[in-house]
């Protein structure tokens, strides 16, 4: 066992462990607590493939700003502990099931095609360098870019009109 | 050196308890959080296969991916933030007035 192989193991469990934290936490800061570590170790893995500027996006954008919004809303509206109502019994077995038959399909790809078994090769030097994704982001895939800015220009004025409070209405009530 | 299909094992796995995330729990903003670690779960594929192929256009994806999840999350928190001012809840089951 060599050392990325460890490496790829712990993070993976790192990562399994901080999912399940998030899923299971009574408290929602403690749920986005854990979804940043798991954020992090993805960000590891991301170095591990020779993506060091997405690595970088995801701990700032992701990790940072992302789960700051997320923590922000959390605390804003007090709802770390929602007390929880009496479910419907048969909801959780079958999320359990479904999940399940949603993993078993994934093994069974894995299983089934062989030409997921490719051992990844060292990558050339200069591969995902932050330099070559620039190139590649102004030239090939400059319209989606040019979209992609409308689109954050579009969510930050509907987030902002969403939230606004109405003057008219709740001026009276202050 | 590790082979692809461990990452494809690892993304599945996450990818599955976001989904189960989504649809075990009640609180609205831990669902939000469960549909981004699904979000995750898939650039972490697209990363994997984008350097199995030695190609960078997977990583291009990824930045986009990570863009739209941004605008994602600013419009849905916006919206969890208006029906918690109108419900005092983000309990989703108590989100039914539209049922009949």
């Amino acid at each position: 066992m060599n050392g990325e192989l460890i490496l790829f193991f712990v993070l993976a469990a790192v990562a399994i462990g901080a999912a399940l934290g998030m899923l299971f936490s009574r408290n929602a800061v403690y749920s986005a607590l854990f979804l940043i570590l798991n954020f992090a170790t993805v960000a590891v893995f991301f170095l591990l493939l020779g993506a060091p500027f997405i690595a970088m996006a995801q701990v700032t954008v992701y990790a940072g700003a992302i789960m700051v919004l997320f923590l922000f809303v959390i605390m804003l509206l007090g709802a770390e502990q929602i007390q929880h109502q009496a479910r419907r019994g048969w909801q959780r077995p079958l999320a359990m099931l479904l999940t399940l038959a949603l993993l078993a399909e994934s093994a069974y790809l894995i299983f089934t095609r062989s030409d997921l078994l490719t051992v990844l090769e060292p990558a050339a030097s200069d591969y995902g360098n932050p330099q070559a994704i620039g190139m590649l982001l102004f030239t090939e895939y400059l319209l989606p870019f040019e979209v992609t800015s409308i689109l954050l220009l579009a969510a930050m004025v509907g987030a902002i009109v969403l939230v606004k409070e109405d003057r008219k209405k709740s001026g009276g009530q202050k | 050196m590790i082979p692809i299909s461990y990452y494809f094992a690892l993304s599945a796995i996450l990818f599955s308890l976001g989904a189960l995330g989504v649809l075990i729990r009640r609180n609205a903003i831990i669902i939000f959080m469960s549909v981004e670690l699904m979000l995750n779960a898939a650039n972490l594929l697209f990363v994997a296969f984008a350097r199995a192929n030695g190609a960078l256009s997977g990583q291009v994806m990824v930045f986009f991916v990570i863009a739209v999840a941004a605008a994602e999350v600013a419009v849905g928190l916006a919206l969890i933030v208006i029906i918690f001012r109108n419900r005092q809840s983000i309990d989703i089951d108590e989100m039914s007035s539209l049922k009949g």
